[in-house]
């Protein structure tokens, strides 16, 4: 393959008070494409992408072995700052989190804790973000409300412009559509395809069809395991493991 | 069976009821009382000047002393109290993990704390004085409120701080924002209608409270202006006057009583106002 990585775990393991919920992940993130970590819930997909930012010890009691690297350097090493890392990527929850501020000041947020406070220089980032998250059109007019009053599906929209005004190189998605409706799942679908070909998206999903959709490559776990991981077709069409297979089929799930 | 059930849901509903009928009761009565036997003596009199020579046998003035240093003493305290008792929750939830030993460990204080009688707070107030020595003053019955209102200040910011979804979190954490950020620019505002209702549930507390004050902030005719005076209260005032032999003081008791039930009305309604003007902006 040609591309290239741009993020990669190695001997990843996390647990959590004891109970195993990762075993030992090698795996590596094409730049720039879209993967999707697809497996039954509880498997430990939210765990993995937790881990790629850090989020995972704000839990209690996880214990985290093994390495995940991002451009070739460990983000858990100790001269590693932790608002950078974070910074780095993009976050999108199972249902969509605005900030208790307006519209405005959601996009804001991010670019002002990091330094930037001019006026004009924030209006023009608040105005790129939400254009390319496909939300400018419709909240144009009223960037003073709190976002809280926007619909379920342009709160999402809005959560993916917020994380994108911190210039991230990488954007997690948890099930970022399972909150939503149809028209508003392809909404965030279509604005992923555009997205790729400036990020890294790493998407976790049950829902098959959408990784179907979406994604470039796709990881398969089961039970904390990584069962297989390789571009969408092969692992769609030709799994080499029985569990992938059956997962794939519908026989699990 | 179905009857017996039918029986056991109109029997648990009207014990509901009464209960409710009880509650609602008592605090019409109380209200009532107070209204009853105060509206009478209540003058503009009363809130407008303090007492003047012989006050006390039912001569002229009022007790603007004790309504200034009430307002005065329990706002300080209560500012105070938040100062100490808002990093206390976010610490305990944000720095430390939310359910750990810790973090328990402080709630159990705090609950501990809230349930010892105030006049312990009045007394350990006083011996605090005596080692700094100051004596009965506006500045001895700040701390002795500010220690007495602090346990339940900080257990109703935790309770609204606790409840911040975690989701909430990992977003701001995601942005890059640092826990202390997190903590004062997304978690304090989220939680501003449960930090309203904890500072008025604590400043209700402090300014309906004599026991603390007794010994530390001590009596005075005058309003105080500066914390080394002493300072009257509200409830110190309403104790006096009750126990004075002439009716028409007795009576003055009352109306105070209807003061400083109006001065915890119009907070508990202008917290009520604020709290929903700040939850417009809140996503649960
Ligand atoms: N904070 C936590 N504390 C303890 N166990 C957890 C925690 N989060 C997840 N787990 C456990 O780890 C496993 C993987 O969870 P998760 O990564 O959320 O799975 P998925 O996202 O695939 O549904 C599950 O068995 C879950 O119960
Ligand atoms: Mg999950």
């Amino acid at each position: 393959m040609k591309e290239t990585s741009h993020l990669r775990t190695e001997n990843l393991t996390v647990s959590y008070g004891g109970a195993e919920a990762l075993k030992n992940i090698n795996v590596e993130i094409p730049e720039k494409q879209i993967t999707a970590i697809i497996g039954p819930s509880g498997c430990g997909k939210s765990t993995l992408l937790k881990s790629f930012n850090r989020l995972l010890e704000e839990n209690d009691g996880v214990k985290i072995s093994g390495r995940v690297l991002v451009d070739g350097a460990d983000i858990y090493s100790d001269s590693e700052d932790i608002t950078c890392i974070r910074k780095k990527m993009g976050l999108l929850s199972q249902r969509p989190y605005p900030l208790p501020m307006s519209i405005y000041d959601n996009i804001a947020f991010g670019p002002r804790i990091h330094g930037m406070k001019k006026k004009a220089g924030l209006d023009r980032l608040v105005e790129k973000y939400l254009s390319l998250a496909g939300l400018w059109d419709e909240v144009k007019d009223r960037l003073n409300e709190p976002a809280s009053r926007l619909s379920i599906g342009q709160q999402q929209r809005l959560c993916l412009a917020r994380g994108l005004a911190v210039e991230p190189e990488i954007i997690l998605a948890d099930e970022p559509t399972s909150a939503l409706d149809p028209k508003s799942s392809q909404k965030i679908e279509e604005e992923f395809k555009k997205l790729k070909s400036d990020y890294t998206i790493i998407i976790v999903t049950h829902i098959l069809r959408q990784a179907r959709r979406l994604a470039d490559y796709v990881l398969f776990i089961y039970l904390g395991e990584l069962i297989e991981h390789g571009p969408s077709r092969q692992i769609f069409e030709s799994p080499r493991e029985q569990v992938t297979r059956e997962y794939i089929q519908g026989v699990i799930s | 069976m179905t009857s017996r059930k039918k029986i056991e849901e109109l029997f648990f509903k009207c014990l509901m009821v009464l209960s409710l009928l009880a509650v609602m009761g008592s605090l019409v009565l109380i209200i009532g009382t107070v209204i009853y036997k105060g509206a009478g003596s209540m003058s503009l009199d009363m809130i407008t000047s303090t007492p003047e020579g012989g006050y006390y046998l039912g001569k002229k003035g009022g007790i603007l002393n004790a309504i200034a240093g009430s307002l005065i003493l329990t706002g300080i305290a209560t500012v105070a109290a938040i100062a100490l008792a808002l990093p206390l929750a976010l610490y305990i939830n944000l720095y430390r993990a939310r359910r750990s030993r810790f973090a328990e460990m402080v709630r159990l204080s705090m609950d501990f704390l809230w349930g010892i009688p105030s006049i312990v707070y009045g007394a350990f107030g006083f011996s605090v004085m005596i080692f700094l020595g100051i004596r009965a003053s506006l500045l001895g019955g700040i701390i002795a409120v500010t220690l007495l209102i602090i346990p339940i200040m900080a257990r109703a910011i935790d309770e609204a701080v606790s409840l911040v979804p975690r989701e909430l979190l990992d977003s701001s954490y995601s942005l890059g924002a640092t826990r202390f950020e997190a903590a004062f620019k997304i978690v304090v505002r989220q939680c501003l209608p449960g930090i309203v209702s904890a500072v008025l549930i604590a400043f209700g507390r402090g300014i309906g409270d004599a026991a603390s004050v007794l010994f530390t902030a001590g009596f005075s005719d005058r309003i105080p202006l500066s914390l080394s005076e002493p300072a009257a209260t509200l409830p110190l005032a309403i104790f006096f006057q009750l126990g004075t032999p002439f009716p028409e003081v007795r009576d003055r008791a009352y109306a105070s009583a209807l003061i400083l039930t109006v001065i915890i009305l119009a907070l508990s309604i202008t917290a009520r106002v604020l709290a929903s003007r700040f939850n417009r902006h809140i996503i649960k």
